[in-house]
């Protein structure tokens, strides 16, 4: 039997404002399967998206949602989730929202390892504004604010993620709605930061002026890009050019998760254990 | 009313009073006059099972205690103009989406980085509209270390009845002043508190932004079944986004009403041998402490000073300064900052020959200059 999304959705919203072929309702149907294949109950989810295309995620599901302002999805869901570690917050923002105007909380909240997941729609552009550069769109690409090409040399997510110390980081892309929703079911069930690299299309607004003009060839484009870790892994740095490594490329079970730690904290406070001290953590500096 | 005697700072007191008033989250970032808060609300928040976190930039600290808000808790953030400048954007959508929080804001010399470390009374203006847009600031101002104590907690009361961001501006001097000070009583402040009003009917009837005219929103904790949306653009009843022209209109025109309209329920101020003056003062703050001590030598050689003090400073004291205005024949306005308030006492009382004293060189105003100016007069 075909899943039935009406549960998740608020279909009085519908249709939503995305654009025809556009990769963003794959996503958010993979995510809602995701959250029904765990049994999440729906009170029990926050959802908070940022500025942009993505934005517009949280008003279609009916889950808690908060549509905040440009970048500043992470530091919300600090707040909401350190006044109840025991539910499901979920951050969706798009490439410029997470790591131009909000980049510096998403690094932050990678480097605490609070356990929220955050779901970064990079679709390579800033859609809903017309085509301006992000920090991933790619260089040589027509954009309006360098219509000569862009110059600006792109970030790598996953690996700004890793460094910055999320604890569990995956790449998937649109292409392959069951993978995704595995890496959401995944990205759920881990405590911790969960930064979600997950590569849309934006043929409208990237790919009309970069010869991809339909959904299709900037999808073709993406899968071009793209390649399993294992893959990349055996590649050499030559082959690797070019390419982005999909798969969940960090899980690290271990990490101390920042509500929990902080919950030590308050045991200090009231009197039922001592200070915290380095010997606490295995990882100190 | 009970009271109990301590001897603490105006920024630790301000601290203490969060935790009374049944605050449970803090997030904020140093910075220098304000710091103390933090530092206080750090052991206070965790002792009685809240959270305070130290975010990465002052952005981040208000938008962690406004998330904080809307998942239902007592929520504060504390800091100076320069971080209020940074919060400015998520204050706007704390205004937008009627999130209570109490800002506590410790003025130091501006603009820019200013003077870090001295005195000024320089936010004044940038309280009344800190962001973009239309809606109504409420704003305290502690004139004494005891209501560095009473001012906070009147600020989480007005939040909640309000559903907004409220202001309690100190400032440097106030905020590191160390002294005695008379506080109602823990159980008083409890007894006082009223929490936000919330919504126990079925989920479908739930409509969090339908609300009268002059009243705020009715924003039920996250996940107790109520699933609503929050949004700075502009909302419907259930707070999703819409254009609808007068559903904008009405939003707009209700977050400036629930407070014009209810201005009574806000405005508090001090009169000082304001009865029989001649001279009118109008101070605020730590300049308060002063301009008393100055009226009190002006009366000791005969001359009829009073002091005019709003404790509340947004939405501004208008009828009663109309009042004084039109009754007294001289009126000074004194401030650290070049005539913040004096624009708001001329306005309200309709005269533009207030005089000023001001003072922006980081440094209080003394005793000894109020009274050499009142006799220039």
């Amino acid at each position: 039997m075909a899943f039935n999304y009406d549960k998740y959705l608020r279909l009085e919203k519908m249709p939503t404002l995305w654009c025809w072929g556009c990769g963003d309702g794959v996503i958010l149907k993979a995510f809602v399967r995701a959250i029904d294949k765990l049994g999440i109950d729906r009170d029990n989810v926050c959802v908070v998206s940022g500025i942009g295309c993505s934005g517009r995620f949280s008003s279609y599901v009916d889950f808690n949602t908060v549509h905040t302002t440009h970048g500043r999805t992470v530091a919300f869901a600090t707040g909401i989730k350190l006044v109840h570690p025991d539910k499901y917050v979920i951050c969706v923002a798009g490439d410029g929202d997470a790591l131009a105007i909000g980049g510096n909380h998403t690094i932050h909240g990678c480097r605490r390892n609070i356990d929220i997941t955050m779901i970064i729609i990079n679709n390579f552009i800033y859609g809903l504004t017309n085509s301006q550069t992000s920090p991933t769109t790619p260089k040589g690409m027509w954009t309006v604010s360098q219509k000569a090409g862009n110059i600006d040399p792109t970030f790598d997510t996953c690996n700004l993620a890793i460094a910055a110390g999320a604890s569990f980081v995956a790449r998937e892309s649109m292409l392959d709605p069951k993978k995704l929703e595995k890496v959401f079911v995944k990205a759920l069930e881990h405590r911790g930061f969960a930064c979600l690299d997950i590569l849309s299309n934006c043929h409208i607004n990237l790919g009309r002026k970069n010869k991809m003009a339909s959904a299709m060839e900037n999808l073709e484009w993406i899968d071009s890009i793209t390649t399993p870790k294992k893959k990349y892994d055996a590649m050499t740095p030559e082959e690797r050019i070019n390419l982005l490594p999909t798969g969940i490329l960090k899980e690290d079970t271990e990490a101390d998760e920042y509500c929990d730690m902080y919950a030590e904290i308050i045991k200090v406070h009231q009197g039922q254990r001592k200070t915290i001290s380095q010997d606490d953590f295995a990882k100190k500096i | 009313m009970a009271t109990r005697e301590v001897i603490s700072t105006g920024n630790e007191l301000s601290a203490l009073a969060a935790r009374d008033a049944g605050c449970r989250f803090f997030g904020g970032y140093p910075i220098t006059p304000s710091s103390e808060v933090m530092h206080e609300m750090s052991d206070l928040m965790p002792e009685v099972g809240g959270t305070c976190i130290q975010m990465e930039d002052e952005i981040a600290g208000v938008a962690a205690a406004i998330g904080a808000g809307m998942a239902g808790v007592r929520t504060m953030t504390a800091t100076s103009g320069p971080g209020i400048s940074l919060k400015a954007e998520n204050l706007g959508l704390a205004q937008m989406a009627e999130v209570p929080l109490v800002v506590v804001n410790v003025m130091r010399g501006g603009p820019s980085t200013g003077l870090p470390t001295r005195v000024s009374q320089g936010d004044v203006a940038q309280a009344k509209n800190p962001s973009h847009g239309d809606y109504k600031s409420i704003t305290l101002c502690a004139g004494s270390l005891a209501e560095c104590y009473t001012e906070t907690v009147r600020a989480f009361n007005l939040a909640d009845r309000f559903m907004q961001p409220v202001f309690v501006l100190l400032d440097e001097t106030i905020g590191h002043m160390h002294g005695k000070a008379m506080l109602p009583t823990e159980e008083e402040v409890a007894n006082g508190i009223v929490p936000r009003k919330s919504f126990d009917g079925a989920p479908e009837d739930y409509r969090p932004y339908a609300c009268e005219h002059d009243q705020p929103a009715v924003l039920n904790p996250m996940f107790k079944g109520y699933r609503y949306h929050f949004t700075g653009l502009h909302h419907d009843a259930k707070g999703f986004p819409t254009e609808e022209i007068e559903t904008c209109r009405k939003l707009i025109q209700r977050l400036e009403d629930k407070v014009e309209l209810h201005k009574d329920e806000i405005e508090l101020n001090e009169e000082f041998f304001v009865d029989d003056a001649e001279i009118l003062i109008i101070a605020y703050g730590s300049v308060s402490l002063a301009a008393k001590e100055a009226i009190r030598h002006l009366r000791a050689e005969g001359i009829k000073a009073g002091l005019f003090r709003p404790i509340t400073l947004w939405p501004s004291p208008q009828d009663r300064m109309r009042e004084l205005g039109a009754k007294i024949p001289k009126v000074l306005v004194v401030e650290l900052n070049i005539g913040q308030y004096r624009d708001e006492v001329q306005r309200s009382t309709g005269r533009l020959d207030i005089d000023g004293l001001f003072k922006v060189n980081g440094r209080p105003i003394s005793p000894y200059e109020i009274v050499n100016k009142v006799k220039e007069l």
